[in-house]
C-alpha cells in the first residue's frame, strides 16, 4: 500500500517534469532569430517582432519567474486598478461564499419541503427543469439591468448557478429516505419536526452534501467568467486585465491559482461529506 | 491643434478645429499653448473664444475684422457689448460648494482615455477639489450599464454612445450628455502581417474585421473607408464587435484579418509582430472625434458644481495633453499597471507619433492622436447620418435637436449662460472626410449622396 502511494507520487512528479521539459524545449526552438530591422525600429517593438516573428508562447521559466513575482507580493494595493493576486482571489472567494451561502440558505429548506411533499415536487419540477440548464452568465445582463449594481449582480449569478444542484439533490435525498426509517419513527410517535431533523436530515445528508459539492465547483467556474465580464475586482478580472496586456505568463499564473483554490474548496466539502456519511 | 485654447484675437488663427483646416501642427501653436501659463488663463481664453465665435460666426469674418481694426480695438469694441471680464471671471472662478466630492469615473484601457486617466495621477481632479477614482472597466456595454446604474458618476465612452443612449438605440432611451470630446484622431486600421501586400482596400473582399463596438466611430469610419473603395461593409466583408483587449489575440489566431481599433491596440499588434498599421484614422478624417467624456443629464443638472469642477479637470488635463512636449511624461504615467497596463514604449509611440508601422519603417506623425475637447454638434450630426446610413436608426431624425441635446457645446457655453450671457450659436462646422465635404445643414442630402447604404 505504502509503496503504491510512493510509486504514484513518483509517477506524478515524472509526468510533471516531462510536461515542463517538453514545453521548455518547444518554446526554445521557435525563438532566437537574428534581427531583421534597423536599431531604431527594433527599439520600438518587442524582441520577437524585431526578428520578424510573432511574440511566442511563454516558456516555463518565464511563467515561473512571473509566478514568483506574484507570490512574493500577493497582497499589495497600489490603486483602484492595481492589486495583488492574493487580494483578487480573496474578492472572488468572498463573492463565491456570499452567493453560495445564500443559495444554500434557500435551496436546502426549499429542497427539503419539495422532497417531503410529492405535490410540491410535481408542481415545481417543470420550473426547476427549465431554469436549471440556463447558463448563469446569460443572467448577467438581466441582473445588471434590474439589480443595478455589478458586484451584487455577480453574487446573484453565483446564487443562481449554485442553487439548482443543491435544490435537486436535497429534494432527491429527502424523497428517497428509506420508508422503513420514517415508518419506525411514526410507530414510535415521533413528531414531524423531530422526524425531519433526527431521521430525514441525517439520512439525506450525504446526498445534500454531494449537491453542495457540485455547486461549489460550478460557482467557482462561473465566478471567473462573471468577473471577466463585469470587471472591477476578482481573479476573473485579473485574467481579463492580463489578457488586455497580452501577458500569457500572468494568465497562466492565474489559471494555476484558480485551479488550486478550486481544489481546496472541493476538498473542504469532500471532508465535510465524509463527516456525514454513514454505513447502512 | 486644440483650437479651443488659442487666442481668438489673433487674426492668424482659426477658431474652428485646427485639424480639418490643414494648418495644424505648426510649432507656433505649440509655443503659444506652452506660453499659456496657468489654467486660469486658459479658462479666460475659452470664454473669450466662445464670445468671439458667437459674434462673428464664420471664421473668415472674424479674421478679416481683426486684420482691419487691430486686435486691441476689437477687444475694446467687443468689451462694450459683452462683459468679457465677467465671462472670464465666471470661467476662472472656483465653483460653488461641491455637491459630491468622491466620484467614480469609468474608463476603458485605451489611449483615448488619456485625459480622464492622467487627471488622476497628475492631480487635475484633486486640484479642483475632487476625490475622483478612475476605474478600469472591461467593455463598452459594461461601462454603459455601470454608468446607467450610477455606479459611475461619469465615464469614458465612444462618442456615438451618448447619442445612441439618448435615442434608445441598443439600450433604453435615457437623456445623456457629452460635455467634452476626449481625443481626436488616434485610431488606425491594422491588418494581419500576412496581408502586407494588400494595400488597396479593393483587395479586401471576404475579410473579417473587428471594431470595438457597434456604436463607435471605428465602425462608421471603417464602413466609410470600405464603401469608398466600393466594398459593401455588410455583404462583402464581415465586421464584428470585439473588445479591444481581444483584438490582438484574435488577429494572432487568424480569426480576423484586421481591425479598426483604438490605440494602443494597433501599436501593440505591431509590438508583438502580429500586424501592421495600414493607415491611421487621421487619413480618413483628420480631426475626427473618437472617445468622449460622458455623463447623464441628471448628473449635470443635479450636481452642477461637481459637474463643472469635473469638466474643468478634464479640460485642463486635455490642454496639458495637447502639448507635444508633455506627451512622453504622460505616456510614462498612464502606461502603468494601475491604468493602461501596457509597455511604456507602446503608449509612448502612440502619444508622440513616432512609431513602428509593423513593416520595418519608423513613421513620424505628431498628430497621430490629438486632444481637443470641443464637442462640435456637426460631429454629432455626422455620426447620426452614419447611424441612419447603416440602418442603426430608422425613420426621420431631428439631427440638429439630438446633436444639441447630447453634444453640450463648450464648457464656455454653459458657463456663459450661468453668467447671464447669450451662448454662442456656432458650434457646427463643415467637415471633410476622405476628400468629401459634409455640410451639417444638409444631413439627408449627404446620406442620399452615398451609393452604398442601408436606408
Amino acid at each position: 500500500m505504502r509503496s503504491l502511494a510512493l510509486r504514484s507520487a513518483l509517477l506524478s512528479a515524472a509526468i510533471f517534469l516531462l510536461f515542463i521539459g517538453i514545453w521548455q524545449v518547444s518554446s526554445m526552438s521557435g525563438g532566437g532569430g537574428s534581427q531583421v530591422v534597423d536599431d531604431e525600429y527594433a527599439r520600438l517593438v518587442g524582441a520577437a517582432a524585431a526578428t520578424g516573428q510573432k511574440t511566442p508562447f511563454p516558456s516555463p521559466s518565464e511563467v515561473g519567474a512571473k509566478l514568483w513575482q506574484h507570490l512574493s507580493d500577493p497582497f499589495y494595493v497600489r490603486g483602484t486598478n492595481d492589486m495583488g493576486i492574493g487580494i483578487q482571489l480573496a474578492y472572488s472567494i468572498a463573492r463565491v461564499a456570499g452567493g453560495y451561502l445564500l443559495a444554500a440558505a434557500f435551496a436546502i429548506p426549499v429542497g427539503f419541503l419539495i422532497g417531503m411533499s410529492p405535490l410540491l415536487y410535481g408542481a415545481l419540477n417543470p420550473y426547476i427543469q427549465i431554469l436549471r440548464p440556463i447558463s448563469p452568465l446569460a443572467w448577467m445582463p438581466l441582473a445588471l439591468y434590474t439589480i443595478k449594481d455589478s458586484s451584487i449582480s455577480s453574487i446573484f449569478v453565483i446564487f443562481i448557478c449554485s442553487v439548482w444542484p443543491m435544490l435537486i439533490n436535497t429534494a432527491f435525498g429527502v424523497a428517497s429516505v428509506r420508508r422503513e426509517w420514517t415508518n419506525v419513527a411514526r410507530t414510535l410517535e415521533v413528531g414531524p419536526l423531530r422526524t425531519a431533523f433526527r431521521v430525514i436530515l441525517p439520512a439525506a445528508a450525504p446526498t445534500i452534501m454531494t449537491g453542495m459539492r457540485i455547486s461549489i465547483g460550478i460557482a467557482w467556474l462561473v465566478i471567473v467568467a462573471a468577473e471577466m465580464l463585469v470587471g472591477g475586482t476578482g481573479i476573473g478580472y485579473f485574467v481579463w486585465n492580463e489578457w488586455n496586456n497580452l501577458s500569457l505568463s500572468s494568465i497562466l499564473v492565474a489559471i494555476l491559482s484558480i485551479g488550486l483554490v478550486g481544489m481546496a474548496l472541493d476538498q473542504g466539502l469532500a471532508r465535510l461529506t465524509r463527516l456525514v456519511t454513514y454505513q447502512e | 491643434m486644440a483650437s479651443a485654447f488659442r487666442d481668438p484675437f489673433n487674426p492668424d488663427h482659426r477658431l474652428s478645429s485646427g485639424c480639418s483646416c490643414g494648418e495644424h501642427a505648426s510649432q507656433a501653436d505649440h509655443d503659444q499653448a506652452a506660453a499659456l501659463g496657468g489654467t486660469d488663463d486658459l479658462a479666460a481664453r475659452l470664454a473669450e473664444t466662445a464670445i468671439v465665435k458667437a459674434v462673428f460666426g464664420a471664421d473668415p469674418a472674424r479674421r478679416a475684422f481683426l486684420r482691419t481694426v487691430g486686435t486691441s480695438t476689437a477687444l475694446a469694441a467687443l468689451s462694450q457689448f459683452f462683459p468679457l471680464a465677467a465671462a472670464r471671471e465666471a470661467m476662472a472662478q472656483a465653483p460653488g460648494p461641491l455637491e459630491k466630492k468622491d466620484l467614480k469615473i469609468g474608463f476603458i484601457p485605451i489611449t483615448c482615455a488619456t485625459p480622464i486617466i492622467m487627471a488622476h495621477p497628475m492631480g487635475f481632479y484633486s486640484k479642483n477639489g475632487l476625490n475622483a477614482e478612475v476605474v478600469r472597466t472591461a467593455g463598452w456595454a459594461v461601462i454603459r450599464d455601470k454608468t446607467l446604474n450610477k455606479e459611475y458618476d461619469a465615464a469614458h465612452m465612444l462618442s456615438p454612445m451618448p447619442l445612441a443612449i439618448t435615442m434608445g438605440a441598443g439600450s433604453n432611451p435615457i437623456p445623456y450628455t457629452m460635455p467634452a470630446v476626449e481625443n481626436i484622431n488616434g485610431q488606425a486600421i491594422t491588418l494581419a502581417v500576412k496581408h502586407k501586400d494588400k494595400n488597396d482596400p479593393k483587395q479586401w473582399k471576404g475579410f473579417k474585421f473587428a471594431v470595438p463596438f457597434d456604436y463607435s466611430m471605428h465602425n462608421y469610419l471603417l464602413r466609410y473607408y470600405l464603401a469608398e473603395a466600393g466594398l459593401d461593409p455588410d455583404t462583402d466583408v464581415q465586421i464584428r464587435a470585439v473588445p479591444p483587449p481581444e483584438m490582438v489575440a484574435n488577429l494572432r489566431a487568424d480569426n480576423i484579418d484586421g481591425f479598426l481599433a483604438p490605440d494602443p491596440v494597433n501599436q501593440r499588434a505591431v509590438y508583438d509582430g502580429v500586424g501592421f498599421i495600414h493607415i491611421l484614422s487621421k487619413a480618413i478624417w483628420d480631426g475626427h472625434p473618437c472617445c468622449a467624456f460622458a455623463a447623464s443629464r441628471e448628473f449635470v443638472t443635479t450636481m452642477p458644481n461637481t459637474y463643472q469642477a469635473l469638466l474643468k479637470s478634464i479640460i485642463e488635463a486635455t490642454a496639458f495633453a495637447t502639448k507635444a512636449e508633455n506627451r512622453k511624461q504622460i505616456a510614462e504615467v498612464i502606461a502603468g499597471q494601475n491604468y493602461l497596463n501596457q509597455p511604456v514604449t507602446v503608449v509612448e509611440q502612440v502619444l508622440t507619433g513616432t512609431y513602428a508601422d509593423g513593416l520595418g519603417n519608423v513613421k513620424r506623425d505628431a498628430n497621430r492622436i490629438d486632444f481637443d475637447p470641443f464637442p462640435y454638434q456637426s460631429m454629432a450630426i455626422w455620426i447620426l447620418t452614419q447611424m441612419k446610413r447603416w440602418g442603426q436608426i430608422k425613420g426621420d431624425v431631428n439631427y440638429k435637436q439630438v446633436a444639441e441635446q447630447v453634444f453640450l457645446a463648450t464648457d464656455a457655453t454653459k458657463l456663459m449662460r450661468e453668467a447671464g450671457l447669450t451662448p454662442p450659436a456656432m458650434s457646427s462646422k463643415k467637415h471633410v472626410i476622405m476628400g468629401k465635404e459634409f455640410d451639417p445643414a444638409k444631413p439627408d442630402e449627404y446620406i442620399a449622396s452615398f451609393r452604398i447604404k442601408r436606408s
